[in-house]
Order: C-alpha cells, then sequence, then structure tokens
C-alpha cells in the first residue's frame, strides 16, 4: 500500500514534483560542480608544485648563502688568466666555467644523509644547480672609458664589444643516479624523448640528457658533444619537460657536477619524499631541527606563493562558488519544502479521511516523508547528471590555467633571487672604476619567478556523489518533515467537517 | 453500544465562544438504526465526531461498548484510534475516497492499520466490492465512478473490518433521488443482514423515518422524536 500509495501521489503531482525535483538537481549539481572545481583546481596546484619539484617531491632543502659564498655572482677573469690584472688587448678568451647558482649556498652529503635516515622521510634526493658560462674571442683593443660594467655584452661603445667575445650560458642539473631518487627532483618530471636515460654506471661518466627545447636550439640530438666545464659530454638522451616548467638546459651526473664545479660533497638542494601527506609537516620540522640554517619548504609554502589564474580560480572555487552553491540549495531546501507543505494543505481531507478509519499520525507522516525522500533521491540523480555535464564543460572549455611561484627572500625557491652585481675582483677590462666594478660581466640567477601552465579539469569524485546522495535525501527529509509536521496537526475531524 | 452524558462542544471562533453541543444525553443500544435530523449548523456532524472519537467534547463522556472504561473523552489518541480502525466505519457525504487509488485499493485502506496481510487485504476488498455489486470496478479510480458507485465503494470500505458501528454522515448529500433510494435501501439491508449499530446523520425526513428512531439536533440539543415508529 505504502508503494503503490506514494507512487500514484507522484504522478498525481508530478509537475510539482518535477519543480522540487529539478531545484533541488540544480542545487546538488551545483555543489557537485564546484566541488570538481576545486578539486581541479587542487590538482593544478599540485600539478604546478610537482613540475617544480617533481612528482614525488614534498619537501625542498636549500639554504641561503653565507657571506661572501654567493655562488657565481660575477663571471671573472681570475681562473682564465690567474691574476686580475686586465688582459692585454688581443689576447685571446676561452673561459668555460661551471659554478653555483647565484642565491644557493650549500649543503653537504653529510646533510643528505641526515636527512633521508630521518623518520617519515621515505626518500631523499640531492640536486646540484649550476650555470655553465661560456666566453670565446679576442680582448679588444679599444678603451671604453667610465660607467658602470653591466651584464655582458652591454656599455659604452658596446658594439665592438659584443662582436669581439660571444658569451653564452645554459643551466646545468647534477642529478642523482639511485633509483630511490628516481622520483625526486625536476627531472622526474621528463619524458624521455629519445636515445636512453641515466643508469647507475654512468655516475663517473661524461654523459649528459638534453632538455628538448635546448637541443632544438643548439642542434643537438643523441650522439652529439656538448661542453660542459671544457670537458666534452657526450648526449645520450633528448627530454621533454610539461611546458614552461623549472626544466635545466642539461642534466649531468651529480659526482660529474660536483667535481667540475669544485663543489665536491656538496649539493644545493635536497629534495624529500615523506611517507605519507600527513606527515609532511612533521618532516619539515625534523629537518628545520636537523639543519637550523636551512630553508625548509613544503607543499603549503609554496601554496602561499603561487599567483595567477591558478590562485584566481582557487579563490573564485573557494570563495564564490562554495556560497553560491549553499546558496542555491538552501534555496532548494526551502522551495522543497513549502511545495510540500501545500501540498499536505491540498490533502487534508484525504489524511483526514486516512486518520479517521484508523491511521495512525506516523503512518501518514511516513507517507509524506517518503514521497519528499524520493523526489529528493530523483533530484539527486538529476543533480549528479548536471554536476557530471558542469564538471565536462570545464573539462572542454577551461582556458588552461597560468601558476607563477615568486621568488623569496630565502633561495628556497627555484632560481633563488635575481641580482645584479657581485663581489669585486676579475673586472672586465675597459671598464671604467678603479675599483674594478666598472665593466664587470654579471651573471643573474636563474629568472627568479616560475610560471607554469597547467590545464583545468574537473573531476567528480566518488565523495563529491555520495556527498551529493546525502544531500538529497536530507532535502527530502527536510521537506518531507514540514510536510509531516503539517500533516500531524490535522485533526480527523477536518474531514466530516469539509462536508458541504 | 454508546452512553452520551452531558456531553458538551465549545468552539473559540476568534473572542466567541460557539457551543455546538450543550449537555447532550444519549443512550444508543446495539443494533439499533439512530437517524439524526435537524438543520445546517446545529451540531449534528459535531455530534457525529464524538460518537466516532474525531474529536473530544469539552464537558462530558462518551463510552463505548459495554465496558465503562471505554470513554473516548477521556482515552489517549493512540487508543482511540485503535478503536475507530476496530470498530467504527465511516460513510462521508463527499465519499472521501483517496483519489489515486483505485477502488479496491480504497477498500483496502481501511484494512492497513489493522495489520492485515496483503494477500488478505486483497481478498476481502475484492468480497466487499463484490456485495456491492462493484467486482467489474475494482480497477477503477474514483474519477471513473459514478457518484452512487463511489459512495458503494465508502460503504464497502467501511464494512470491510466488520465493524460494531457504521457513522453515516449525510451518505445521499451528493446523490440524485434515484441513487439516494438505493443506498439508502443498501444501507438499511445491511444493518438488517449484518445487526450494525447505525447512525445515520440526515435532513432528509423521509430518510429519518425509516430509522428505529430519530434524534433532531437544534442548536446544539438532542431531543428524541416520539412521534417516528
Amino acid at each position: 500500500m505504502f508503494v503503490t500509495y506514494l507512487r500514484r501521489e507522484l504522478r498525481r503531482r508530478a509537475r510539482q514534483a518535477s519543480i522540487i525535483a529539478l531545484g533541488l538537481a540544480l542545487g546538488i549539481g551545483l555543489v557537485i560542480t564546484v566541488t570538481a572545481l576545486s578539486s581541479g583546481v587542487k590538482n593544478a596546484q599540485g600539478a604546478v608544485l610537482h613540475s617544480l619539484y617533481g612528482l614525488d617531491t614534498d619537501i625542498t632543502v636549500t639554504k641561503a648563502p653565507s657571506a661572501g659564498n654567493g655562488g657565481s655572482g660575477t663571471f671573472g677573469f681570475r681562473g682564465a688568466f690567474g691574476t686580475g690584472q686586465r688582459p692585454a688587448p688581443g689576447t685571446k678568451i676561452d673561459v668555460d666555467n661551471l659554478r653555483n647558482v647565484f642565491g644557493y649556498g650549500s649543503l653537504t652529503d653529510a646533510n643528505l644523509n641526515a636527512v633521508s635516515k630521518l623518520h617519515d622521510v621515505a626518500a631523499a634526493a640531492g640536486g646540484l644547480m649550476l650555470n655553465d658560462t661560456k666566453i670565446t674571442g679576442k680582448i679588444p683593443a679599444i678603451n671604453f672609458g667610465g660607467g658602470n660594467g653591466g651584464p655582458a655584452g652591454s656599455g659604452s661603445g658596446g658594439g665592438t664589444f659584443q662582436a669581439s667575445l660571444k658569451p653564452s650560458n645554459f643551466t646545468v642539473d647534477g642529478v642523482e643516479l639511485a633509483s630511490k631518487a628516481a622520483a625526486l627532483g625536476p627531472l622526474s618530471n621528463s619524458k624521455l624523448a629519445s636515445g636512453r636515460t641515466f643508469s647507475s654506471t654512468d655516475a663517473d661518466s661524461n654523459v649528459a640528457l638534453v632538455d628538448s627545447g635546448y637541443a632544438k636550439s643548439q642542434k643537438l640530438a643523441v650522439g652529439s658533444t656538448i661542453t660542459v666545464a671544457k670537458k666534452s659530454f657526450k648526449v645520450i638522451g633528448i627530454v621533454t619537460t610539461p611546458a614552461a616548467t623549472n626544466s635545466s638546459d642539461v642534466y649531468i651526473p651529480l659526482a660529474r657536477a660536483q667535481k667540475l664545479a669544485g663543489m665536491a660533497g656538496q649539493v644545493n638542494t635536497i629534495y624529500v619524499a615523506a611517507n605519507s601527506a600527513a606527515n609532511i609537516d612533521t618532516v619539515s620540522s625534523e629537518i628545520s631541527r636537523l639543519l637550523p640554517k636551512a630553508t625548509v619548504t613544503n607543499s603549503s609554502d609554496l601554496d602561499k606563493q603561487i599567483t595567477g589564474s591558478v590562485a584566481s580560480a582557487s579563490s573564485l572555487a573557494s570563495n564564490l562558488g562554495r556560497w553560491l552553491a549553499v546558496a542555491v540549495l538552501i534555496a532548494a531546501f526551502l522551495l522543497a519544502s513549502l511545495l510540500t507543505m501545500s501540498a499536505v494543505s491540498r490533502r487534508v481531507r484525504e489524511f483526514g479521511t486516512l486518520k479517521a478509519l484508523g491511521w495512525k499520525s506516523r503512518r501518514v507522516i511516513g507517507q509524506v516523508l517518503g514521497e519528499a525522500v524520493v523526489i529528493g533521491i530523483i533530484g539527486g540523480v538529476i543533480g549528479v547528471g548536471l554536476g557530471f555535464l558542469g564538471a565536462a564543460l570545464i573539462d572542454n572549455f577551461a582556458k588552461p590555467l597560468t601558476a607563477s611561484v615568486g621568488p623569496t627572500t630565502g633561495s628556497a625557491t627555484p632560481g633563488g633571487a635575481k641580482t645584479f652585481g657581485g663581489p669585486p675582483g676579475g673586472s672586465f677590462p675597459g671598464g671604467g672604476n678603479s675599483n674594478g666594478s666598472a665593466g664587470r660581466f654579471v651573471q643573474n640567477a636563474e629568472s627568479a619567478a616560475h610560471t607554469v601552465t597547467v590545464h583545468l579539469s574537473a573531476p567528480v569524485t566518488a565523495g563529491a556523489i555520495a556527498a551529493a546522495v546525502l544531500l538529497a535525501i536530507a532535502g527530502g527529509l527536510i521537506a518531507g518533515s514540514f510536510g509531516g509536521w503539517r500533516a500531524a496537526r490535522l485533526r480527523p475531524a477536518a474531514a466530516l467537517a469539509r462536508v458541504e | 453500544m454508546y452512553k452520551l452524558s452531558g456531553v458538551t462542544k465549545d468552539y473559540q471562533k476568534g473572542r466567541n465562544v460557539i457551543a455546538a453541543l450543550q449537555g447532550v444525553d444519549l443512550v444508543i443500544e446495539d443494533g439499533e438504526w439512530l437517524a439524526i435530523q435537524g438543520p445546517t449548523g446545529h451540531g449534528k456532524t459535531t455530534l457525529l465526531q464524538m460518537l466516532g472519537g474525531l474529536d473530544r467534547p469539552t464537558r462530558g463522556s462518551v463510552v463505548f461498548g459495554d465496558q465503562s472504561g471505554t470513554d473516548l473523552a477521556q482515552m489517549r489518541e493512540a487508543r482511540v484510534t485503535k478503536v475507530r480502525a476496530e470498530s467504527i466505519g465511516f460513510i462521508f457525504q463527499t465519499f472521501n475516497l483517496v483519489p489515486t487509488l483505485n477502488a479496491q485499493e480504497n477498500v483496502e485502506a481501511a484494512l492497513v492499520p489493522l495489520g492485515v496481510p496483503a494477500a488478505e487485504r486483497r481478498v476481502r476488498a475484492a468480497q466487499a466490492l463484490e456485495d456491492m455489486d462493484l467486482a467489474d470496478r475494482a480497477r477503477h479510480l474514483p474519477s471513473e465512478l459514478s457518484g452512487g458507485q463511489q459512495q458503494r465503494v465508502g460503504i464497502a470500505r467501511a464494512l470491510v473490518k466488520q465493524p460494531r458501528v457504521l457513522l453515516a454522515d449525510e451518505p445521499t448529500g451528493n446523490l440524485d433521488e434515484e441513487t439516494r433510494d438505493e443506498i439508502i435501501g443498501l444501507l438499511e439491508s445491511l444493518w438488517r443482514e449484518k445487526n450494525l449499530t447505525l447512525i445515520l446523520v440526515t435532513h432528509d425526513s423521509s430518510i429519518a423515518k425509516r430509522a428505529q428512531r430519530v434524534g433532531v439536533m437544534q442548536n446544539g440539543k438532542l431531543s428524541i422524536r416520539q412521534d417516528v415508529h
């Protein structure tokens, strides 16, 4: 009787039931879409962080340089000529220096080892980000006179300077080859386009992987040779990295990078994976206690630094989106409740008659609740469909998002701070000032802000669907409760009182 | 079957108090047919509500059955509902069938509160409709039945649980003359066959005089007509 009565009643007021169901569907669909969008934005943020630090990297450890040891801020010729004196005009220049990226201090292998042994650390790997800078040519005869130095190739009379000397630089990343380190660090995001990747036997070999963009610009292929710190390296593979990620131009084994850069036993970044997402903060704290002078950064720190449309989308989803969904859902619940109460009011004689026949109030209320819950479930099913539709629209039509992670005052972010100038000594000839600062060839660190482009998706999770079902049932129960309360208050005498 | 003592019912309408029943005393024997006449608004329906336990008097007692403990005015609502479900059948002027249930299901609705299993409900409802010559209309909705047929479904619904009392509130009020006679004839024959206690409210004297006893409600007071039978 319950099911028959329920089914017939819903069919009788199909239009009203449809309105209620659609209202609930809109609210639920919006909740699912916003939840999916929030998940998608979180995934996009995760993709941003992973592209910067590697798929499984949860924490990075870096260190600000100590005074006087800031890495290669200037190019300098002291190493080339053995003296800080200006070389004579016509002197041949052939300099190839591999130096620590400016703004990064160094950490030791012992530091790395200690970090890897910490409780809750699943893996730790060291990385050494370097710049290889070359200048070839001849010292020109022209005296520049006056003015400050600037980046190579600039300054008064710059055209002649540029014609005489040919500078170039590229980034080199020393990477660990151990299998445990494979998922850490920026190289873990790369895909092998051709050739092969490193094996453990390459640890002391002059072999290199080259980024596909750099390979194209330098016309390199598998088997080509490149020079790093005046050593020939054979290109064994070309790798591609996701667009605009924090990739280096060249990757060589860490041990080789350490030796060529004169940084034996040193790294400038430690990549750490925690054994569980829940332990990331704990591990971060332990590393900070172990290495008090280091800068320890995890994904939640970087979350705050992300700018760009990813951040805007995140704000939109969590603020406007969430509140809009809640407002629509409340409106839908209210509409459902009002319409249910209205329907009960129109059935006064019917319910009064049933009570006169001996139906208990709770049976009548149960009938009203049952009808309302079924409408709610129908609304929920439609709402889930609308949610999937909304998510699909986002998947297919949303523009790619960009995210930039800006510089910090430390050098925890990739590339460190941008800087100009550097310590005196080794100044370039033809420069103006007696203190040797004029005409100094200065090297910038890598670009301080890294911009990543990610595709925004809106995954509908099982959790979101379960929440939708619960919301649908809740909506039905709330509406049914209002109607049931109205029905409970009916006096059976109302049935006879309606006699004309 | 019933003993009403000093039954009074007052309704509050704004600042006014309307005395729908004023100290009604009435004894109804088992198997009796009592008709209650009177103009509209003088308390006939209110009296029926008291007899059916659909409402409670402001003062007085409504003892139902042979035991003095069954005062409908004092019972808990759940107990009154049980008494109604088991022992009292209602027939309404406007039939009061559930519009979304067919004739068979409307009759079954009277057996639901008694916990009768579904299969038995179907059998008993079918039999009740057959007794009303409506077996071929079992699957029809009320909107597909004539007034007379709807009222017969109402009667079947009232009788399917084999009540002790049948309360009929203007059962022919919405019917044409021919159908009215048919329904009243049917009620009379049922009263005789099943030894029911029948209390019928009507404003029609021709119907009232067919009863064993006629009471007249006037301004909330009941008086028994002595010139009938």
